[in-house]
């Protein structure tokens, strides 16, 4: 509360010397900390959302997810593998320095460097052209249908202050000296927001940046301060208490105390993010598992039978408040390429599953182990105790091994050789298209072509790999989506996966801030509008 | 002395080496930083080879020999997380702790003493009961539990507190302190008074029974025969002669204050080592967990080795086995 009276203080002067309009103060907490400044530092989804009110890419996603222009004007393919692109005139950067084709060239230069965690995005880059300072030609390396899409995450930073600073490489966690680990900790991008001070895991601020070339994003928040609030109980009373405008996530268990409570409200939305079960489909033995001698996963029959046994309506109900979406596909209805018709889920019937199991001749049903993350997903442990009741009913007596997701992820990633039989994991598509899920999730695991890294069960169709190789490149967009649809109803058809759910996203607001909730859990505080202080 | 002192020290190094090789062999599981260094679209070779530059396929001894080697140097690495060197962090978290367990300590002293003595002096008085009561929840109550009965009452119900955080805090030199601002201050209360408790009862039942002990003694009997005031001898005689054995304990447990701050630290969000070492360990982070366990190691060891040498100092009976 006093933070904030002397923040809006201090920022009222600043503004009353600039001549602006009065302070609103916007304070938000989340569970973890903004990893690194540095825009090639980590793609993780919080860091690289709160980077997006300083740093900008030549597009931008809208509240709606849906890619609108940022730093480039418009663009258009010119041919099977280039794009022309138009850069934004007059763009400043926060210290002053211009906004040119050549900043672009760095930053994407400077993807590729050996600290950068966004190689993957610069290398859906072969060349850039510069045409003139604001013109570029961009070749890609394949023909790529949405490659728009993988340049939204790619920051834009100024040549000069990199070099300046000798920060042009990215910092790497290897790095020893001061100078090498500047953008970490410093920012200057050309966003509407410009970094006033940070301390990792104390908190950072941020104040309206008076050059931004938008003067029509809605918000009107002047000074931003965010804390990492890492105990839920203490975020949700930080919340109640009236000392912050804005904090997620809340766990659902506290919808009914925010409910009750005066001056804050609960938002949720389902969250672009799909939670899956998966399945051991390549080993001629489970190794956590009663059957000896075989793998009963292979069998398609027994992945029905598991599939008709989970009944997504009660763990909906019972455990995601019913603020869950139940899923039949693998990816939700904001991912380009999503099919509504393959998005209802396998039909509830334990009687169907017994039957299928007697028939795969499981009569008496087998022990199976799984591995579950505890702090990963929304109540992710708690979804596979439940998964565990269901399928016990059918025979299926699950032994569940919950972890910490450092652990759990220790064991079941390829680095052990995916160690695990049954496991659950959650899946957004980080280009918001189908081809990332399919590339990532259900393509063979190959780690010389880098596919299917994130399908630990191994689950492998040959028809489905020769369409994810095709859909990369496809750039008539009907031709890919009726590509897209066939490897998802083939998928489907096969039972490769058992999708749960997309979780909410639960978010506390304070009443009289109003924000917009995108599907990717990001707050965008370009649509942070203070109606009224507090 | 001075053989007595070298040889403590001597064995304070051969204490922290073990400490380290403990660490270390646990540092195997707790999981895989990797993961939580790098994005979802990082390839498998790429984690390798960050995996294979962070050292990390080494063998055990490798890696500890390593660890030891740069240790003694004076570098503890770089943060896998965070990416600054860890030594940077630890001062940067250093006074936040300090400030906290120190103001918890003269806290838990200056109510646990006078208590102590009263409840001793009027064992049968309601209030003595009372307070004999209370510090029995005081010491059985979870600490965590504590945190957030207070955050509850005085943060959301009365909103008198602050919930979390240190406030506004006033850079002297490297040093961050809370203390001088009225945020500091108010931020500092809950954390402290959470931190304080279990010292405090702790601190009032080893006075009161002391206290109950030296008061039977012969000296004080005579004391009073000699028909000093009770305020004499209830104070100036029998209360030093408690004091010794208190002190000992005290000494002590400024260790385990500073150790337990861990959990004080992430109810309140109050950004100390004990916040960051829990972070650490959510993200893998083997290099702060490590300088952290070290260099909470070397501080109990510090203080052991100042009680043993006041002990030494103190009682001359004991110079005779240092020799």
């Amino acid at each position: 509360m006093k933070t904030l009276f002397l923040l809006a203080g201090t920022a009222a002067l600043a503004l009353a010397a600039s001549g602006a309009a009065r302070a609103e103060p916007f304070h938000y907490a989340f569970q973890g900390d903004v990893q690194s400044l540095d825009p090639m530092g980590l793609n993780e989804t919080f860091t690289i959302g709160y980077l997006g009110n300083i740093y900008e890419g030549l597009t931008h996603y809208d509240k709606d997810m849906k890619i609108e222009p940022g730093l480039a004007t418009d663009w258009k393919q010119t041919g099977p593998d280039t794009w022309r692109f138009n850069l934004r005139k007059n763009v400043k950067f926060h210290g002053g320095q211009d906004f040119t084709a050549e900043d672009v060239v760095f930053s994407w230069k400077r993807s590729l460097t050996e600290g950068s965690d966004f190689k993957g995005y610069g290398q859906k880059i072969k060349d850039i052209k510069v045409i003139d300072d604001h013109t570029i030609d961009i070749t890609t390396p394949e023909p790529n249908p949405i490659f728009p899409r993988e340049v939204v995450y790619l920051y834009i930073m100024d040549k000069g202050w990199a070099e300046e600073h000798n920060a042009t490489k990215a910092t790497s966690p290897k790095a020893g000296d001061d100078n090498s680990t500047y953008a970490a900790q410093h920012a200057n991008g050309t966003g509407p927001f410009e970094l006033v001070s940070r301390q990792p895991d104390v908190k950072s601020t941020l104040k309206r940046f008076d050059g931004y070339w938008d003067k029509d994003i809605p918000t009107n928040v002047t000074d931003v301060t965010f804390t990492p609030i890492s105990q839920d109980a203490t975020r949700t009373a930080a919340l109640i208490s009236g000392e912050l405008d804005m904090a997620w996530p809340i766990p659902l268990q506290d919808w009914n105390r925010l409910e009750n409570a005066k001056g804050v409200k609960i938002l949720h939305a389902p969250d672009a993010r799909t939670i899956f079960l998966g399945m051991d489909q390549f080993r001629d033995e489970l190794l956590y598992s009663s059957v000896k001698g075989k793998n009963p996963l292979k069998d398609k029959k027994v992945r029905e039978a598991m599939a008709h046994a989970i009944d997504l309506k009660v763990i909906d109900q019972k455990i995601m408040r019913g603020a869950a979406e139940p899923a039949g596909e693998l990816i939700g209805p904001q991912i380009n390429g999503f099919v509504k018709s393959l998005n209802t889920p396998y039909e509830y019937d334990p009687e169907k599953s017994k039957k299928l199991l007697e028939e795969a001749g499981y009569p008496d049903g087998f022990e199976l182990g799984m591995d579950c993350p505890n702090n990963r997903y929304v109540n992710d442990a708690l979804i596979c105790q439940a998964v565990a009741g269901l399928l016990a009913r059918v025979g299926i007596r699950i032994d569940l091994n919950a972890q910490p997701k450092s652990k759990y992820f220790a064991k079941v990633s390829p680095q052990s050789g995916n160690d695990t039989s049954f496991y659950l994991l959650g899946w957004t598509p980080s280009t918001f298209d189908a081809h990332n899920a399919l590339f990532n999730l259900v393509a063979t695991f190959d780690t010389e072509k880098n596919q299917g890294q994130f399908n630990y069960g191994h689950y492998s169709n040959p028809k489905i790999d020769e369409l994810t190789d095709k859909i990369v490149s496809e750039t008539d967009q009907a031709k890919r989506q009726e590509m897209i649809t066939e490897a998802m109803t083939l998928l489907k058809d096969d039972v490769g996966y058992l999708p749960i759910h997309q979780q909410p996203l639960s978010w506390g607001v304070r009443d009289g801030v109003s924000v917009a909730q995108r599907a990717d859990d990001v707050i965008d505080l370009r649509d942070v509008v203070i109606e009224k202080a507090k | 002395m001075i053989l007595f002192i070298a040889k403590r020290a001597a064995q304070a190094v051969l204490v922290m080496l073990v400490v380290a090789l403990i660490a270390f062999a646990l540092f195997r599981y707790v999981g895989d930083p990797i993961n939580n260094m790098v994005g979802q679209d990082t390839t498998f070779e790429q984690r390798q080879e960050l995996r294979q530059t962070l050292g990390l396929n080494d063998p055990f001894f490798v890696q500890f020999a390593r660890f030891v080697g740069h240790a003694v140097q004076g570098d503890f690495g770089q943060s896998y997380q965070l990416r600054q060197p860890v030594s940077e962090l630890i001062a940067q978290r250093f006074p936040a702790t300090f400030e906290l367990s120190m103001v918890s300590a003269l806290m838990a002293l200056v109510i646990g003493i006078p208590m102590g003595v009263y409840t001793a002096l009027n064992r049968k008085s309601i209030s003595s009961r009372l307070f004999m009561t209370l510090s029995l929840v005081g010491i059985s109550l979870p600490t965590f539990l504590i945190g957030i009965l207070l955050i509850l009452f005085f943060g959301v119900i009365l909103r008198w507190l602050p919930t979390f955080g240190r406030g506004e805090v006033v850079q002297i030199g490297w040093w961050s302190t809370g203390l001088l601002t009225k945020s500091g201050l108010e931020s500092l209360i809950m954390p402290a008074i959470t931190l304080a408790i279990f010292q405090m009862t702790l601190i009032v039942r080893l006075v009161r029974a002391e206290m109950l002990e030296v008061l039977r003694t012969d000296y004080v009997k005579f004391a009073r025969a000699r028909g000093l005031k009770p305020r004499t001898v209830n104070f100036t005689i029998a209360l030093k002669n408690t004091l010794v054995p208190v002190m000992t304990i005290i000494g002590l447990q400024v260790g385990s204050i500073i150790a337990f701050a861990i959990i004080t630290e992430s109810v309140f969000q109050w950004p100390g080592m004990g916040l960051l070492f829990i972070q650490a360990i959510h993200q893998v982070d083997i290099p702060i967990m490590a300088a952290y366990l070290m260099l909470i190691a070397l501080i109990f060891v510090i203080i052991n080795l100042i009680v043993d040498i006041l002990y030494v100092v103190v009682d001359p009976r004991l110079r005779v086995s240092g020799k």
